[in-house]
Formats: structure tokens, C-alpha cells, sequence
């Protein structure tokens, strides 16, 4: 704000020409804008409602393919005096499981999916993920210098529990993200990549992460959790 | 009714008092009995009855929440049939998988449907919150929405893992043999928790039937309440959000 408002008289009058009547307040030191569009509007029945339905259509079939091709497993009945080698819970899990190959088990069990549920949780909270503003807008020369940090902190943190699928996942975003730190113009990827801003940034590097530790635990590990190749798997995965 | 093979039937049921008794509009060929269809409805009141055309594009929502909720329905009518032949005891629930495969029609099937269905819903819901992270579809007035959708993704991990111990095969006990040894590790409550969640200090017999209940029981009815709270938000929050939009002058930050 450059100059304070000046104050306002009230006048009264019943002649329109002489005393128009304000129906909107510009303020000196912003621009009256038009945020907003007409819009097209459509009844909800049929547009939606039949569009639901042939989702609904479309699993249903997808779904009963895949039944009717792949049939889901079943081993021996349960024997609590018998341990496979190796033990592997769901897949939606094995991420964590692999966790368990580097951290104890009250890190890699309850303190990663804690933090985990407690980000997602926070997320339309904190300031930082309501604003559209790329990483690198503002002061370049700060920036370069916290989300470094960050990520060299992070992945000497991973490097020292010996942690490499997440220390090179990190590098890896970290690499994407300097690599437009810079003035240059680019490609449309380059330019895509521009505009990422900080949270989703940090959202690509935790899918990236949490989709490589699932890989690994669910095609790579074998008989005491040892790495193996998917073509080695027995049992297969 | 005019463009349907059998006109007259059609006419005939449409004008029934019976059928006028439940469905009191007429045939949706207004945009007033269109309207009527979505707010005379029980389950389709949910909708707004009228949404703006640019949400029915592919790209806005890439229809995630639809298949997440499909694979619900496929899972809950599979469940029912499924649950008309288990027993939750050792080791007849192992049995009945045996049952289902060998004797009953079709057992195979619906329980192949049951699984992969349980697989489609949890990566469908992970999708689904990828895509609102990503149209930052979590900004206000959605705040409180995007924190049912972690508690709905949340109850849904359960109902998948309650539902893994289900067969009693090797893979079941041993798979949730190591979830719940996980849970031990926890300071404090994480002991007392493990132990009321299995019956005992081992995964046996008494965690059976507990996963049994909470997968058909205590599990969907939690889901499907967050679940209306879930759908009514949408709604009440001004309609699904796709990708955000550049505002319409730049200086403005969006």
C-alpha cells in the first residue's frame, strides 16, 4: 500500500445524475479485476449421472476380466510353526517393509507412516501449499541455498543408514529442481518445470520414494530379505 | 418414450399409481422432472442439479473417485455373496476357500472379483489423491475435505488389511504376522493396541474372528459414513475441482 485511503464523505441525494450511486469500491492502490468467467452449466440428469454409470460400467467389466484371467492366490493353510522365508505383508505395505531393512523397527513401523499420515493431514494448513508460486520466483540466490541444504541434509541422513533407494530418488529431484534454478529458456519441459512449485516438488520426490521401495519389496527381495531378480522370485511375487 | 422399442409398456408403468407412489416426477424429459430425478432422490440428492460443464471433461477429475466408489460397490456385492459361505474359525475358514473353489458355482470367481477389486479400490484412492494434490483441488473452502479423504484412504488400508487374514493361507497369517509386529514397536500404546486388535499376543484363532468383524462389520460402516461426508462436501464446497486456473490477471497470485 502506497498512500493511505483518503477519507470518505457521505452524501446524501435522490438524483441519480447529480449523486450516482457506488456500487463498487476500488481502492487506489489495487486494480479492479475480473476473476471470474460466465461459466456453463449442465443438468446433473443425465450428463453425470450416465457418465457414473459407464464408470461403474467400465470396472465392472475391466474387473470381471481380470477375474475370470488371473486367479487370486491361495497357499497352504495357515501354519504359525512354518515361517516363509521371506514373510511379506500386502503391497500397499511393502514400502514400509523395505524401510525395515535400514531403520529399527520403531522408525521404519510407526514414526515414517506417522509423519506420512500426519503431512497428508496438515496439508491444506500450512500457508506454503496454498499459494501457485513456482520454487524459483523470488530471491534465487536464498532459495538455492535452503532447498540445498535440505537435500543434501536428507540424503547424508538416508547415506549414513545406508538407505540408497531413497538417497538417489532424493539426488535425483534435487538434480530436476537446480536444473532450473537458472534464468535460461527452454523447451515446454523446461518451461513445465519452471513452474513447479515447492510443495509439489516435495509431493514428486515422497511418490517417487514411496513407489521405489514398493518396487523393491515387492519384486526384488527374496529369502531373507536378500535382493534378488523378479525372475529369480521363488515364491513368485 | 417415443424412441423405445416397447412404448406402450413403458407408458403403462410410468403412469401406474404404483409407480408414481415411489417416483412421483414424470419422465425426465424437462429440465424441471430432470432436476426432480436428482433432489426427489435419496442417493442422488448428493448431486447439485445442475454442475458446471467443464467438470465432465476427462482431465478435471480423470473420474478417480468413481472408480474408487465402483470398486466399492463391486467389493460390498462380492462380500455379501462371499460371506454367505465363510466361517470365521480355524480351520474352516481355510475350508471354505477350498469350498469356494472346488464346490460352489462360481466361488472362484467372486472371490478373484473380491481381491482385485480390493486392489483396484486402494490404488484408486491413492491415484485420487494424487490428482486433487496436484490441482491443489486441498485449498479452502476444501480444507476439510482433503482430511476425510485421509481418513477414507486410511479405512480403506484397514479394510484391505483385515480383509488379507481372511483365507487363513500362509500368505494371510504370515503377511499380517508382520504388520502387526510392527505395531509392537510403538511406545506405549503400541502393545495394548496389537493385543485388543488380535485377542491375544499372537495371531491366531481369536484374530480371525476380530478381522472378521471389523472387515465386515465396524470397517464399511465407518467408510461409508465418512464416505457421505465425503460425496455432500464435494457438493457443498462448490462441485469437484480440476486443474486450477490461471487467474484472469496476472499480477494477481492465485
Amino acid at each position: 500500500m502506497s498512500t493511505p485511503m483518503p477519507p470518505l464523505d457521505l452524501l446524501e441525494s435522490n438524483d441519480p445524475v447529480a449523486m450516482p450511486k457506488r456500487v463498487a469500491l476500488v481502492r487506489p492502490d489495487a486494480r479492479a479485476t475480473l476473476r471470474r468467467t460466465e461459466e456453463r452449466w449442465v443438468m446433473t440428469f443425465p450428463n453425470l449421472i450416465l457418465r457414473e454409470a459407464i464408470v461403474f460400467q467400465i470396472v465392472v467389466i475391466a474387473l470381471s476380466l481380470a477375474a475370470l484371467l488371473f486367479n487370486a492366490p491361495l497357499e497352504g493353510i495357515a501354519n504359525p510353526l512354518e515361517t516363509p522365508n521371506p514373510s511379506k505383508a500386502p503391497w500397499y505395505f511393502l514400502g514400509l517393509q523395505e524401510l525395515l531393512h535400514y531403520f529399527p523397527p520403531v522408525v521404519a513401523g510407526v514414526v515414517f507412516p506417522g509423519l506420512v499420515v500426519v503431512a497428508l493431514v496438515v496439508i491444506p494448513y500450512a500457508k506454503v501449499n496454498l499459494s501457485a508460486r513456482p520454487l524459483w520466483s523470488g530471491d534465487k540466490q536464498q532459495t538455492r541455498l535452503w532447498s540445498g541444504s535440505a537435500i543434501v541434509l536428507l540424503s547424508v541422513l538416508f547415506a549414513v543408514f545406508n538407505c540408497w533407494p531413497i538417497v538417489i530418488p532424493t539426488l535425483l529431484v534435487g538434480a530436476a529442481m537446480f536444473s532450473v534454478s537458472g534464468d535460461g529458456q527452454g523447451g515446454h519441459f523446461r518451461q513445465f518445470l519452471q513452474k513447479v512449485t515447492l510443495p509439489e516438488w516435495i509431493m514428486t520426490w515422497f511418490i517417487l520414494v514411496a513407489t521405489v521401495l514398493t518396487l523393491i519389496g515387492t519384486f526384488f527381495r527374496g529369502p531373507g530379505w536378500s535382493l534378488v531378480w523378479p525372475w529369480n522370485m521363488y515364491p513368485h511375487a | 418414450m417415443n424412441g423405445t422399442p416397447f412404448p406402450r409398456i413403458g407408458l403403462w408403468v410410468r403412469e401406474s399409481a404404483l409407480y408414481r407412489s415411489i417416483v412421483r416426477h414424470g419422465a425426465a424429459d424437462t429440465n424441471r422432472n430432470r432436476s426432480l430425478v436428482i433432489f426427489e432422490n435419496l442417493f442422488l440428492h448428493m448431486h447439485p442439479v445442475k454442475v458446471r460443464e467443464k467438470t465432465l471433461k476427462f482431465t478435471h477429475t480423470y473420474w478417480l473417485g468413481a472408480v474408487t466408489i465402483s470398486a466399492m460397490f463391486v467389493l460390498i456385492a462380492t462380500g455379501i455373496l462371499l460371506m454367505f459361505y465363510y466361517h470365521p474359525s480355524v480351520p474352516q475358514a481355510y475350508r471354505d476357500m477350498k469350498e469356494l473353489k472346488f464346490v460352489v458355482d462360481n466361488g472362484v470367481f467372486y472371490r478373484n472379483l473380491h481381491r482385485w477389486g480390493a486392489h483396484l479400490m486402494v490404488l484408486g484412492a491413492l491415484l485420487h489423491m494424487v490428482r486433487v494434490f496436484y490441482h491443489r483441488a486441498y485449498r479452502p473452502p476444501r480444507q476439510f475435505n482433503w482430511v476425510v479423504g485421509v481418513v477414507l484412504l486410511l479405512v480403506t488400508l484397514l479394510l484391505s488389511y483385515t480383509g488379507y487374514l481372511l483365507p487363513w493361507d500362509q500368505l494371510a497369517f504370515w503377511g499380517v504376522s508382520v504388520g502387526t509386529n510392527m505395531a509392537k514397536e510403538a511406545p506405549i500404546l503400541g502393545p495394548p493396541i496389537r493385543f485388543l486388535l488380535l485377542g491375544g499376543n499372537i495371531v491366531s484363532e481369536n484374530a480371525l474372528l476380530r478381522f472378521y468383524v471389523l472387515h465386515c462389520v465396524l470397517l464399511p460402516v465407518a467408510l461409508l459414513g465418512f464416505l457421505g461426508v465425503h460425496i455432500w462436501r464435494v457438493r457443498k464446497d462448490g462441485g469437484v475441482q480440476g486443474p486450477p486456473e490461471p487467474p484472469a490477471d496476472p499480477e494477481v497470485e492465485p
